[in-house]
């Protein structure tokens, strides 16, 4: 047996929100961590850390595009414009695995390309791997970016996007920035897949290419009908060049914009609020499978009693946790009584 | 026989590229290369002043005053230039990134001496591009690093107008592999950028464009092949006469003309009988000096022993009298353009540029040098052309006499002296110049750094021209460090593409199957027992960019399933630690190569233990010698690698061992 220790998820919860690095380290490493007992302090540790403030504090991006778009230069870009602010921000970026019959290993360069002033206090980076799950996005980025969530003002979660990337990150960020890369086929398989629908912002990076740029730019632009789009927002296109440095300040001004929009409209806690149940959702089917939530009554059932409990989801599933823990024991107690 | 005297051309500026353990020590060697009949200076500055670091920070440890002079602030500036008058020197800096301080530190000194800058002349290097490609020591990003550039030109053709702001460079690009017509395309691509960077700042009327063209120099390098190297330089001045004429509308000739410095090629000097060296030496230089209408303007020469070390006073004098042999004894500076009419050198000089302008071509579509640099396209260029040279060394069809032909040899009277032929940097060097520094900060007025660092910020973010706030700082006494911080913090700091990058999509694992099948079991089986996959930190302390090893091991980590984080070159051990923390790493592998790793892993262990990770298990890889390697793990490092250890298989075993111990966990032992 390992010699491993885990936290107390209360000490380790308050720690967290009074902002302590070491307790951030090691509340992320406990969602990490697969190990039974380390699941069952994690749901303990982000039910400790939700409650009304988690619904409507802070701001958590996902920032998503084609691989080479420079995602990463445009987060730092990004964060630094944060910093002068005196804004706080917590990063996580996904990097993809390799498969699993080469290793499932990962090389992950993204914190080397985002940070930018060496000793910044203010700026905390936890780089991942997708561990090959479906739909591009670890199942551990949502239980993480609500605990940076907990003791970062801004929160950005950096992913490749290959389609289904940036569905996930939807049902995590509150708001989506895709970066597009000029002049490449990406943006126009992009278009054609109607994922168009998903991001509340887009940048077109390396505008110091010029023509090709440009012509992105207005391809995103003409893309319209959106389904679903939503009124009250414009879904700026900016062209900008995170190295050097041009169009930054008017694309960073778009996400205070997104998000006083979210409030606005009442949206910010409803998101949040949905994402969180999502996630509870995912948790039980892993879990109990679609047998388990059957017990529970189905899945619409479960999102209602959850909705009705915005603030304590997280007790919430316990509770249904233990209900369909006890109807299993209870389906086996005949055979074990005399 | 007494030749007929004849009228002789002016003989180009004549330097040698020093400077090492301090101001006071370099000025003492400048005063006597002058003596000696040296007409101008050129400075070498050590890595921490390259990188904007002062000398008492982390990241300057075991670097101070090792390849050239520390200079911290106006102080040691001055102490360089003692009883040196400013007005009537020349003087060129070796300087890139902190270009634009050290131009402010040299103005600033005029100033206080009450010298009218616009009597200053010299050369700052100043060509940031070529050093994300060869060179290593950018600072910042590509946008406000051309910014800089800009910034020094503008300021330096209105306010001090006899000064060269910057040498675009192709000597660099040569040392990193570049045939000629690359060194032809990719630094007229330079050159273009910059001059369009200019343009674009708008704070030249285009009426005075043509001063700012005339402004640019290069600085160039002089490879064996002299007579194809002759023709790179004239071909190199047809097409700038072309491109200034066609693209910025120069009409005046004499502002097209390319002029350039240059630095013999040391990518060809040989350790072994290393007196050869000489001889290439003079070869080189008649490629620079034989054809009038291609002549450099300036010339510094390699001392023979360069490849083994520090040069001496007298090795440096020895390149001295080379130049002043070329000059006053031989008759090269009394006749036109030898080559003038010659159809063999006109169809060579046609074909270069024919290959430079496909390869210009090639690059602006590509969206201009920056781009191209960025997408990795030039590296790859580059790597390309440096490996074909080394396979034909290998395979004998690129003779170098004394390496791969004719090796016997009667012992050298050369190097048979005590000293091993070559000089030590003073090893007191760095604690003297900590002292100084610490001594000048306790001098100066805090109000105003405070005031001109506040200003410099304000510059840097407004867009304003950086030079005038920079000269205030140099003035109110700020050091290179808080310099290079407060433009860290407005720019940023750029990590260019490493290796890892390139090496990412590599299908083809090193090593035989069958451990590699075993590894990843291993490491899964351990990820499986912890929780999570196993989590491995790779950074390599200091200032060293020697990066290739570091990334050998990421990427072999990566292969046998470890999830990698590579955090690159030029870090401090709070930085490492810091990473360490914020990533939730199982095991931090740190690569030293400059010789410092006693400091350095000492201040990593000792950062780790302050962030609550004492039990974080830490192993070094690098030159590091069997006595100081049973130091190290008595400090507590658990595990050191050395070139012997060239089997990544075992040492991949073995680093995961070191987690499995560290948590409790057995020792699965060596492969199979």
């Amino acid at each position: 047996m390992t010699n491993l220790v885990l936290p107390d998820p209360e000490r380790l919860a308050a720690r967290i929100q009074g902002g302590e690095r070491a307790a951030v380290a090691s509340g992320l490493n406990l969602l990490d961590n697969r190990l039974p007992a380390a699941r069952s302090h994690a749901v303990r540790l982000l039910a400790c850390l939700s409650g009304e403030r988690s619904l409507s504090a802070g701001h958590l991006i996902g920032v998503t595009g084609p691989p080479g778009a420079g995602k990463s230069s445009l987060v730092s870009a990004m964060i630094r414009e944060w910093r002068l602010a005196g804004r706080t921000v917590g990063v996580l970026a996904v990097d993809p695995s390799s498969r699993p019959e080469l290793g499932g290993g990962a090389l992950l360069g993204d914190r080397i390309r985002i940070k930018s002033v060496g000793q910044d206090e203010g700026l905390f980076i936890r780089s991942l791997a997708n561990r090959n799950q479906l739909g591009g996005v670890a199942s551990e980025v949502w239980p993480m970016s609500w605990l940076l969530l907990a003791c970062f003002d801004v929160v950005v979660i950096e992913t490749v996007g290959v389609g289904q990337t940036e569905i996930d990150i939807a049902e995590i960020g509150d708001t989506v920035c895709y970066v597009a890369q000029p002049a490449s086929g990406d943006t126009i398989q992009y278009l054609k897949s109607g994922i168009i629908e998903i991001p509340d912002i887009f940048a077109v990076n390396k505008a110091d290419l010029g023509a090709a740029a440009r012509k992105t730019a207005s391809e995103i632009g003409r893309s319209a009908p959106r389904q679903d789009r939503r009124e009250g927002w414009d879904y700026p296109v900016c062209l900008l060049s995170a190295t050097m440095q041009t169009g930054i300040k008017e694309f960073h001004a778009h996400f205070d914009r997104h998000r006083r929009f979210l409030v606005a409209a009442g949206l910010l806690e409803r998101q949040r609020s949905q994402h969180q149940s999502g996630w509870v959702l995912r948790l039980l089917k892993e879990e109990f499978g679609t047998f388990g939530l059957g017990l529970l009554g189905g899945r619409t059932t479960i999102e209602e009693r959850l909705g009705a409990c915005r603030s304590s989801q997280f007790e919430e599933y316990e509770r249904m946790r233990e209900h369909i823990l006890s109807r299993l024991l209870s389906v086996n107690q005949p055979t074990l009584s005399p | 026989m007494v030749a007929p005297r004849r009228k002789k051309d002016q003989p180009w500026l004549m330097r040698t590229y020093s400077g090492h353990s301090s101001a006071r020590a370099s000025n003492a060697l400048y005063r006597t290369n002058l003596a000696k009949g040296q007409t101008g200076l050129s400075v070498a500055f050590d890595l921490p002043t390259q990188t904007g670091y002062d000398a008492d920070s982390p990241l300057a440890r075991g670097e101070v005053g090792k390849v050239g002079v520390p200079i911290s602030s106006i102080a040691d500036m001055d102490q360089l230039f003692d009883q040196i008058p400013l007005d009537q020197m020349n003087t060129s800096m070796t300087i890139n990134a902190t270009a634009a301080w050290l131009l402010s530190l040299y103005i600033g000194l005029a100033q206080r001496r009450g010298i009218d800058p616009k009597t200053l002349s010299g050369t700052t290097q100043n060509d940031i591009i070529k050093e994300y490609l060869s060179r290593g020591t950018y600072i910042y990003p590509p946008g406000p690093s051309m910014r800089l550039i800009a910034d020094t030109i503008n300021y330096t053709v209105k306010n001090v107008p006899k000064w060269n702001p910057t040498n675009v460079c192709s000597y660099h690009l040569q040392e990193a592999g570049a045939t000629p017509v690359q060194e032809l395309a990719y630094a007229l691509c330079t050159a273009m950028a910059v001059l369009d960077r200019v343009k674009a700042s708008g704070e030249i009327p285009p009426d005075e464009f043509p001063q700012v063209v005339e402004r640019i120099s290069f600085f160039v390098n002089a490879g064996i092949r002299f007579i194809e190297e002759c023709c790179k330089l004239r071909a190199f001045g047809e097409m700038w006469d072309e491109l200034t004429l066609t693209r910025y509308q120069v009409q005046d000739a004499k502002l097209r003309r390319f002029r350039y410095g240059v630095q013999v090629n040391s990518l060809g000097l040989t350790e072994a009988q290393p007196e050869n060296n000489v001889q290439r030496i003079v070869l080189e230089m008649l490629a620079v000096a034989l054809s009038k209408r291609a002549r450099a303007r300036a010339i510094q020469l390699p001392a023979w022993n360069e490849a083994m070390g520090l040069p001496r006073p007298w090795d440096q004098q020895w390149a001295l009298r080379i130049q002043q042999v070329m000059a006053f004894e031989t008759d090269l500076l009394e006749y036109e353009d030898i080559f003038d009419g010659s159809p063999v050198i006109a169809a060579k000089v046609g074909e270069l540029i024919a290959g430079a302008r496909r390869e210009i071509e090639n690059v602006e579509a590509q969206g201009g040098i920056i781009a191209a640099i960025e997408s990795g396209y030039i590296k790859r260029e580059l790597v390309g052309s440096h490996m074909s040279r080394l396979r034909a060394i290998e395979a004998g069809e690129l003779k170098i006499i004394g390496v791969n032909c004719f090796h016997e040899t009667a012992e050298s009277p050369l190097t048979a002296g005590s000293d091993g032929a070559i000089m030590k940097s003073d090893p007191a060097a760095e604690r003297q110049q900590i002292e100084r520094l610490q001594e000048h900060r306790r001098q100066r007025s805090d109000a105003d750094v405070r005031a001109a660092l506040q200003g410099l910020a304000d510059a840097a973010k407004s867009g304003d021209n950086i030079m005038p706030n920079s000269i205030r700082c140099a003035l109110a006494g700020v050091t290179t460090g808080e310099w290079g911080d407060s433009l860290r913090a407005v720019f940023g700091e750029f990590r260019p593409p490493t290796g890892v990058d390139i090496a990412i999509d590599s299908r083809e694992v090193l090593g035989r199957k069958d451990q590699v099948t075993d590894l990843r079991e291993r490491v899964a089986r351990t990820g499986n027992a912890l929780g999570r996959p196993l989590k491995l930190l790779v950074g390599k302390p200091g200032l060293d960019g020697h990066s290739n090893g570091a990334e050998q091991v990421a990427v072999k980590a990566r292969d046998v399933g470890f999830e990698v984080v590579y955090d690159g070159i030029r870090l401090t051990p709070q930085q490492i630690a810091q990473a360490a923390q914020e990533e939730g790493v199982h095991v931090v592998g740190l690569s030293i190569l400059s010789g410092s790793h006693m400091e350095l892993v000492g201040s990593v262990l000792q950062e780790l233990r302050a962030r609550d990770l004492a039990g974080l298990p830490v192993v070094a890889g690098g030159i590091i010698p069997p006595a100081d390697a049973e130091r190290l793990l008595a400090l507590g490092v658990r595990a050191i690698y050395t070139p012997k250890d060239f089997n990544l298989n075992a040492i991949m075993g073995d680093i995961v061992d070191v987690v499995r111990e560290t948590n409790g966990l057995e020792r699965l032992g060596g492969l199979s």
